[in-house]
């Protein structure tokens, strides 16, 4: 983790540029993104607020490297990510990012040491680096009491705490979170994105958070508003 | 790979009772391989045993049918013949009716001309030709029974009565013989022929079948022709084969033994296929979104196929192999409790092979569709769907 991290550099670790995305709908064709431009700069905590059906979830998914776009250009930590292979993405996603989901999506049959661990299967670790790193992330979030518990032993905020240490384990420099606290009450909520300010504040994780909530978005530090698949305001780097 | 089993381990106990109904159908399926491999082997144990330079003559019309004991001598004149005897088929039992075994009345000093495989003592040899009731028995027969040399025993035949009427008849062992490791080959028992003939009340100067040993094996056609030919004709004319033709066209008077077993193995492995291919599908279904999850961590294809797989190889191993480990058992159990009937019925390493073949083939191809479902799902379809 880097724990003594300083936001020095504000260059733009997301880059989407000109980019368009159709889904088919039966024999329809439905154009979600219409020519997105957005800059992320490293660092940034950036909100990503608009209703839906407006293309929050598509687009986060085209940076996090789940989809590819049908036009335009997708970079993340200077990589050119919307012409990989899906083998590539696959190893691009275990290195670089790190997800959050609304219903957290832990694995209910691991407990919530081994959940942390997952990612990290992927990578040449030893059990033993593993398991130091998985309780380095949970005491980051705080949650090593916990560990030895399943998911269905833990509150909806704890859980949501474990799918968070399991984003961050792997160190990755993009932070990609879809409704954090959609699941959660409000002073969970809170909690959940207390969290996300000090990864991002103290550890220089570089957040996008898609949400609902205004007063989620009023958390990061930059908010994009997303309506009808077009940006309306601040695509440009903060 | 430490973290992948655990994974497998905790998918497999997700559903326990489903797991279990699964791995329980497996086990039975094994079980039961494993029974009607041991039960083909004892049907076709004969034909593994038999030598390649040994022709059986029969009568034409039936086994059961006596030839004329005369038959013998001329048999030995023939070319290609080394040697010649004659047995007959006695029906022995000990107590019990139910507790048959093979006995066969014979002239004792061609024993080893004929099967040079049955080995004896010198002394054995004299006690045993010295003594008209003696009885020669396989070393797995003495232990089955708890014989040893110098006992006297009642043998019942269940179709030759003595001069008397009485059907006990009085034998004493002389030797024991060891064969070819073979329990088969050691569940039999040789008297003297000369004993049993005078003694009987009918059927006097009559075999049941001749076994010639023939000096080149690839003469074999050509004896057997010479021997037909010479008793065509006559008012008992006679079938040689070889001695596997002979074992196997005994094994297949019960019908075609293979055959069956591989017909039903065909539907219970069919049937299975069926029950854990679908619960494997099932159970892989409920699990899409954490799949894609997995698959969103950066979890590849290959590596999610191969988590399906190693499910489904879990469970056809797990369950195969504790299968064909009670196969084992039971057919073991069985073995010794069917001894006179069966004496070939046993495991052979051959059958064990096959089920774990079976069983590998069995998780690979259950797990295969559900394997490729995982590798192929699509991640932003699956976690819209959450």
């Amino acid at each position: 983790m880097n724990e003594a991290h300083v936001s020095t550099a504000r260059q733009a670790i997301v880059r989407v540029a000109g980019v368009t995305k159709q889904y088919r709908k039966g024999r329809q064709s439905v154009e979600v993104l219409h020519g997105v431009d957005l800059d992320i700069a490293d660092g940034e905590f950036c909100a990503l607020m608009g209703p839906s059906g407006s293309g929050k979830t598509t687009l986060l998914n085209l940076i996090g490297g789940l989809d590819q776009p049908d036009r335009g250009e997708i970079g993340v930590a200077g990589q050119r990510i919307d012409r990989m292979s899906s083998r590539d993405l696959a190893r691009w996603r275990a290195a670089h990012v790190g997800f959050i989901f609304q219903f957290y999506n832990l694995m209910p049959v691991l407990t919530a040491q081994r959940n942390v661990e997952l990612p990290l299967l992927l990578k040449r670790m030893s059990a033993r680096e593993r398991r130091e790193r998985a309780r380095l992330a949970l005491e980051i979030v705080g949650l090593t009491d916990r560990a030895g518990h399943r998911p269905g032993e833990l509150s909806g905020g704890q859980q949501q705490r474990v799918a968070i240490a399991r984003a961050i384990v792997s160190d990755p420099s993009l932070l990609l979170a879809d409704e954090p606290t959609g699941d959660l009450d409000r002073d969970t909520a809170n909690e959940i994105l207390d969290l996300l300010q000090t990864l991002n504040q103290r550890h220089g994780k570089t957040i996008l958070m898609v949400t609902h909530d205004a007063a989620a978005a009023e958390r990061a530090s930059r908010l994009v508003h997303l309506d009808k698949g077009r940006i309306l305001d601040g695509s440009g780097a903060g | 790979m430490g973290g992948m089993l655990q994974i497998v381990l905790g998918n497999l106990m997700r559903k326990k009772l489903r797991t279990l109904f699964t791995l329980a159908s497996v086990i039975i399926a094994f079980v039961l391989f494993a029974l009607l491999g041991g039960l083909s082997r004892a049907f076709t144990s004969g034909v593994e045993l038999a030598g390649a330079d040994r022709l059986i003559t029969q009568h034409k019309v039936s086994f059961i049918q006596p030839m004329p004991l005369a038959y013998v001598q001329r048999v030995r004149g023939m070319d290609g013949v080394r040697a010649a005897s004659h047995y007959t088929w006695f029906g022995a039992y000990f107590q019990d009716p139910r507790q048959q075994f093979a006995l066969f009345p014979t002239e004792m000093n061609t024993i080893n001309d004929i099967y040079p495989e049955y080995r004896i003592s010198e002394a054995e040899r004299e006690q045993l030709m010295s003594d008209r009731t003696g009885l020669m028995i396989g070393k797995a027969m003495a232990e089955l029974y708890g014989w040893s040399l110098g006992d006297r025993v009642p043998i019942f035949s269940s179709i030759y009565p003595l001069q008397d009427g009485s059907y006990s008849w009085e034998f004493t062992i002389r030797a024991i013989f060891t064969g070819t490791g073979n329990e088969a080959d050691e569940m039999q028992a040789f008297a003297h022929y000369d004993y049993f003939n005078e003694a009987r009340r009918f059927g006097r100067d009559s075999v049941g079948w001749i076994v010639t040993r023939i000096e080149e094996p690839e003469q074999a056609d050509a004896v057997a022709e010479q021997i037909d030919a010479r008793f065509a004709n006559s008012p008992t004319e006679t079938k040689t084969s070889t001695e596997a033709g002979w074992a196997a066209g005994f094994a297949a008077q019960f019908g075609n033994i293979g055959l069956i077993v591989q017909l039903v193995m065909a539907c219970v492995f069919f049937t299975l296929l069926l029950i854990t291919g679908n619960t494997m599908a099932q159970a892989v279904r409920e699990r899409t979104p954490e799949l894609a999850v997995m698959k969103t961590l950066g979890f590849g294809e290959a590596r999610l196929m191969s988590l399906v797989l190693a499910e489904s190889l879990s469970v056809a191993l797990i369950g195969g192999v504790v299968g064909l480990l009670l196969g084992t058992v039971l057919v073991q159990g069985a073995a010794s409790a069917l001894a006179q009937f069966f004496p070939g019925l046993t495991m052979s390493a051959a059958t064990l092979g096959w089920g774990l073949a079976f069983a590998v083939a069995l998780g690979l191809i259950t797990g295969a569709w559900p394997a490729w479902r995982a590798g192929r799902l699509n991640v932003v379809t699956a976690l819209a769907r959450r």
